[in-house]
């Protein structure tokens, strides 16, 4: 038997109380062990309230949700699917809690009652995963944006979560930030085998997910590889959303009538396939 | 500008007193404002003050900076001295020294003013010494466990020093934040230098409503935060900073005992207000 999904949204509808529409509705969502999932979506298209749905910081108002098999509703289990279930957030100031970075990694082992030998061996391990061992003393406001998020981060997996969901954790850093918290994830997902759900509305983070999923007005109405979802140029610019720009201009080439091949995204793809057709002898 | 501030007065140094436990610096403060309280003359804040002046050189901190906490409560010293220079109350005989139209000076007064304002100095030297020598995190986790026994008729002992924390780890943050608000607000023509002091006191305005609306954006955002990290309150929680008894904490304990032995000799010996 294939091991259960990490996370599992049925049919999930969620109305804000006051709102007179969903701000979210029917949206399934399966998340497989060590899979990076991105979610993509504009402005108020749900994408924060899909991932408070998913480690219980809101239950749904009609369908379920399961984090490795865990039901939302279950008060008994709320401890267990939050650390099952990491969450870091847009801004990196707040949801650090601490005054040091150490303690702040700290932070979520205190309160599952984790006995203090433990705790530390956990924080040392965990600052070492995100690279931030050297900053352990350093008080939050002296970091950078990037860095923040390392620490967040960390304090998320010294809990040893199955899932990390991060809700545009790179919105508000610069490129370079954004890189370095990326690749930290990917790594984790990577070496860790941790299932990653990235909403972001960066198409370029998107892109380096193994499954892409978009939603709008708060419905899914695309999912399939990164591959897949871009080269529905057409139906990515109904909502408003841009594709990678190598996937815009093959899709203008082809449509000119050059017959590229389909689901290119980066240069390189482009550059190669444009070699392919001016000289085939190579 | 703002990245190198440091909270409170905390003098960041190692040393034998910063080591002791903040519990115990805690109620050591509080036996050392006793002995203010016990003194009954000169002689007994000299040796309040040679004590503490002592603590100082172990704890590596600069005596001038225990005084200069005396600083901002100048005006309140200056005032108990003359108040209690001039309305020394007290019937029979006075000896009077100055006598000048309306303004008369006794001995009694001159003793009584002196001692109150060395009372009040020293009040204030001997909590210094605890705050330049414990981190404010160190105050709060010491303040919580002091209190943690007033859990069980419902006192928010944790609550509290977690507001505290939080607090120090937001202070920071929200002045970045003030200072961020004020160069925007400036930049668009507003003044917070002339004019006086109502005008001033409006000018804040702009400042202070959106600081606070992030503020409670802030506040939302972390409890969010907080509450995805697992956190529900004191109640099973487990701390990475843990406070621990040494023989140190023994001796600080021995030597403040026996300061109040001898402040108490000092209160059976020695007549009120003496040498003056
Ligand atoms: N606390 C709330 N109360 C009522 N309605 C809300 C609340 N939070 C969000 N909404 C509404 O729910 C919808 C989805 O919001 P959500 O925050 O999930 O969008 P989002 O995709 O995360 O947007 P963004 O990119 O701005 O973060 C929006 O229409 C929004 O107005
Ligand atoms: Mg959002």
């Amino acid at each position: 038997m294939a091991e259960e999904n990490r996370i599992q949204a049925e049919a999930v509808s969620y109305t804000y109380e006051e709102a007179e529409t969903p701000a979210l509705s029917q949206v399934s969502l399966a998340v497989k062990p060590g899979e990076f999932v991105a979610v993509l979506g504009h402005n108020g298209s749900g994408k924060s309230t899909l991932a408070k749905l998913l480690n219980a910081l809101y239950v749904p108002t009609e369908g379920r949700v399961l984090v490795c098999g865990m039901d939302t509703r279950d008060d008994d289990r709320l401890w267990d699917i939050r650390r099952a279930a990491g969450m870091i957030f847009q801004n990196p100031d707040n949801q650090i809690v601490a005054t040091l970075v150490r303690e702040d990694v700290a932070f979520g082992l205190e309160n599952l009652g984790v006995p203090h030998d433990e705790m530390v061996e956990r924080i040392d391990r965990a600052l070492e995963a995100v690279h931030m061992t050297a900053y352990a003393a350093t008080a939050p406001h002296m970091l950078s944006g990037g860095q923040k998020q390392r620490v967040a981060i960390a304090g998320i997996l010294a809990m040893t979560p199955l899932c990390l969901i991060a809700d545009e954790a790179t919105a508000m850093l610069d490129p370079s930030g954004r890189r370095e918290v990326l690749d930290t994830v990917h790594r984790l997902n990577r070496e860790e085998g941790i299932s990653v759900v990235w909403i972001t509305h960066f198409m370029e983070e998107a892109a380096t997910a193994d499954r892409v999923v978009v939603v709008s007005d708060g419905q899914t109405v695309l999912s399939g590889t990164p591959r897949e979802v871009f080269t529905e140029v057409e139906k990515m610019r109904e909502i408003h959303l841009d594709v990678p720009h190598m996937a815009d201009l093959a899709k203008r080439l082809r449509d000119a009538g050059m017959p590229l091949r389909e689901g290119i995204l980066s240069v390189d793809e482009m550059t190669e396939e444009v070699c392919r057709l001016l000289c085939p002898s190579n | 500008m703002l990245k190198n501030i440091t909270l409170g007065q905390y003098y960041p140094v190692d040393s034998w007193v910063h080591r002791l436990d903040p519990r115990v610096k805690i109620l050591l403060t509080i036996a050392l404002i006793v002995a203010v309280f016990l003194v009954r003359s000169m002689v007994g804040y000299a040796i309040l003050l040679t004590f503490i002046f002592l603590a100082s050189c172990l704890a590596n901190v600069p005596f001038r900076l225990m005084i200069k906490g005396l600083k901002p409560l100048r005006f309140i010293l200056i005032l108990t001295f003359l108040l209690n220079l001039f309305f020394q109350s007290g019937g029979g005989e006075q000896e009077i020294l100055v006598h000048w139209w309306i303004i008369t000076i006794t001995r009694a007064g001159l003793r009584q003013a002196v001692f109150f304002s060395a009372r009040l100095a020293l009040l204030v030297i001997c909590t210094s010494l605890m705050t330049l020598t414990t981190s404010p995190i160190q105050l709060s986790d010491g303040i919580e466990l002091l209190l943690s026994p007033l859990k069980i008729i419902h006192f928010p002992a944790h609550e509290l020093a977690m507001m505290m924390s939080i607090a120090l780890r937001f202070i920071p943050t929200l002045l970045e934040e003030a200072d961020k608000i004020m160069k925007a607000q400036m930049a668009r023509g507003a003044d917070f230098e002339s004019g006086n002091l109502i005008k001033r006191a409006k000018a804040m305005v702009p400042l202070l409503v959106p600081l606070f609306v992030s503020a409670f954006r802030r506040a939302g955002d972390l409890a969010m935060a907080m509450e995805a990290r697992c956190y529900h309150g004191g109640e099973g929680r487990t701390r990475l900073r843990v406070l621990k008894l040494t023989r140190h904490d023994l001796f600080a304990v021995i030597a403040v005992a026996l300061l109040i032995g001898v402040i108490i000799l000092e209160r059976a010996a020695m007549p009120d207000g003496w040498p003056l």
